[in-house]
């Protein structure tokens, strides 16, 4: 009895530990791979080098204009989700009903079950039309479409994270506020948006990383032209779609030119992992006590 | 105009403003939704469903592109589940509290924010290649799980988290041992929180794009897999596949296989739903 009762244990801690190998599986892959290429490309060139063109016959290793493209994308995604999200997280906790609430929270987390390769479809042959009636300079992929439809993607996530911020902050808060004559508008900014300001930080810092690592918007509707610019009219390409790019494409296993996926992996991935880890640290750190 | 008065019309404006921004989030899922059915509809018919890929988008299917979404599903969950599930049981019934268990519990938020690509690289490098399974439906599923595992250790630890002390402590008391309490008592009490994240786990790997084109998974396959180490193709893979060429006609088709893919997913979501609220009903 006992003894089964070991093996259980020990088998269920196995499981767990499979966890913790796909992590080392991941850190040692990216780490091997990479280290074939900077074998070949300095780092130095590789940070600082402005162009990225491993695939031309004048050959370029320089991540920025991809690191250029992803933070733009991003940045665009950020400022639809951000105020829209907070907006709704405000709306939604300080001044609609119990009912709607339970409705339409339901209904705006259906926004986060879509598969992006469909919000791709709707960047491309939705919004990047519409945007060029409004923009008839636009060319026709760009990272304003992208962006702006990743916002819409990743806007559960804020609103959701905001609004749990939101709930945090006590009552005894809000009512002595009320009592001072405040409105819903003046008590929400200026005591529960503040108090919640934490949670709020680590809703952004999570939409980030996911911005940062989404991939099939931005390969469908952006483009595939690294390109070191702030211009969110014309097409760049993110570090996501370079890799899916070149590793469904026909280039050969093993070439240096392959190997780039692995250094531009490695670069995502440390992005990703430093924005969780913030955010995780911030969380951790800055969570609100009220007694 | 006094202060108060002011005040008060800002506030009256913050709540137009407020209810237009959260109408404005399902307002653009509306015309979405309406949008693809509207493009795909046409194209959606039985001669759609079954005909194998073509080059020509009037005689193109996505019979084969069904059937690898099928067989991907089934074997992802074959992997994923048991080994979610003895995770999840593993972090919140026994390891509790010691060194090892905090490291896990930072791997594993850890995980769940790496980007899909990255897995898409993982299982390039460790499954297609090294292990030598190629482009293959078991390695595709392999990859999935992994992708899906973060979710589903989650799930499975907030749905046995919600199970009261008192039932544990009942069935020690009648002399069973620990995976005895679990088996009879924790994980029946909980599995309607644990189904609930196995099929939104699911849901997510059905319509994984990325880490599929990663690995190497071709839209053009013209034939349905026979077993897990068969080439295969996969819906979001084909629509991704339509969605890049130029002639207006793959766009149709494009957007009759997104509401195929949507039916699935939403189906998914919808069933998630319901068992949910089905067994939040039945638990004292």
């Amino acid at each position: 009895m006992k003894q089964r009762e070991r093996l259980i244990e020990a088998l269920l801690a196995l499981s767990a530990g499979i966890s913790v190998l796909t992590t080392g599986g991941i850190i040692v892959m990216l780490a091997v791979e990479a280290a074939h290429f900077f074998r070949q490309v300095p780092l130095g060139t590789f940070l600082t080098d402005t162009q990225w063109t491993p695939l031309f016959a004048d050959k370029h290793f320089g991540i920025l204009p991809l690191v250029a493209g992803t933070l733009l994308t991003t940045g665009v995604a950020i400022a639809v989700a951000l105020p829209l999200g907070l907006i709704i997280a405000i709306y939604l906790n300080e001044y609609a009903t119990v009912g709607f609430r339970n409705v339409i929270k339901p209904l705006l987390e259906v926004l986060a079950a879509v598969p992006t390769v469909v919000y791709g479809f709707f960047a491309l042959t939705v919004v990047t039309p519409f945007l060029q009636r409004l923009i008839p300079s636009m060319a026709g992929f760009n990272a304003l479409s992208a962006g702006s439809v990743m916002g819409i993607m990743i806007l559960p996530l804020v609103s959701s994270l905001s609004e749990d911020a939101l709930t945090a902050v006590p009552r005894a808060l809000r009512e002595a506020s009320y009592a001072l004559g405040a409105t819903r508008l003046q008590t929400a900014m200026r005591v529960v948006v503040p108090a919640a300001s934490s949670g709020i930080t680590v809703s952004v810092i999570l939409a980030i990383s996911r911005a940062v690592g989404e991939t099939m918007i931005v390969a469908i509707a952006a483009g595939q032209e690294p390109r070191l610019t702030a211009n969110p009219l014309v097409p760049v390409e993110t570090i996501t779609t370079y890799i899916v790019q070149v590793s469904s494409g026909d280039v050969a296993y093993g070439t240096l030119e392959y190997d780039t996926i692995f250094a531009a992996g490695i670069t995502l991935f440390i992005l990703t992992l430093v924005l969780n880890n913030v955010g995780y640290w911030f969380r951790q750190k800055f969570r609100e006590q009220y007694e | 105009m006094s202060n108060m008065t002011r005040n008060r019309l800002l506030d009256g404006a913050f709540r137009a403003v407020g209810l237009l921004a959260t109408m404005l989030g399902l307002l653009l899922l509306a015309v979405f939704l309406l949008d693809i059915l509207r493009t795909g509809l046409g194209r959606l018919n039985w001669q759609f469903l079954s005909a194998l890929p073509s080059r020509f988008p009037e005689r193109a299917g996505i019979y084969t592109a069904l059937l690898g979404t099928v067989w991907i599903m089934v074997l992802t969950a074959l992997i994923a589940v048991p080994v979610g599930l003895a995770a999840g049981v593993y972090l919140e019934e026994y390891g509790r509290k010691s060194r090892w268990s905090a490291l896990l519990e930072i791997n594993i938020t850890n995980l769940a924010g790496v980007p899909s690509v990255i897995y898409g690289l993982l299982g390039l490098n460790i499954f297609v290649r090294f292990l030598r399974m190629g482009s293959s439906v078991l390695a595709a599923s392999c990859t999935l799980a992994l992708l899906i595992l973060p979710i589903l250790i989650v799930a499975t630890r907030e749905a046995i988290r919600a199970v009261p002390k008192t039932l544990r402590e009942a069935s020690f008391a009648l002399g069973a041992t620990r995976w005895q309490t679990i088996w009879y008592q924790v994980l029946p009490a909980s599995m309607g929180g644990i189904l609930t994240g196995i099929i939104l786990a699911l849901s997510r790997a059905v319509g994984e794009t990325a880490p599929l084109l990663v690995l190497g998974v071709l839209a053009y396959v013209p034939f349905a897999p026979k077993s897990p180490l068969d080439e295969f193709s996969a819906l979001p893979v084909q629509i991704f596949n339509w969605i890049s060429r130029p002639q207006q006609a793959f766009s149709f088709n494009a957007a009759a296989a997104i509401i195929v893919l949507l039916l699935i997913t939403f189906g998914l979501n919808g069933l998630a739903i319901f068992l949910r609220n089905r067994w939040r009903r039945h638990l004292p």
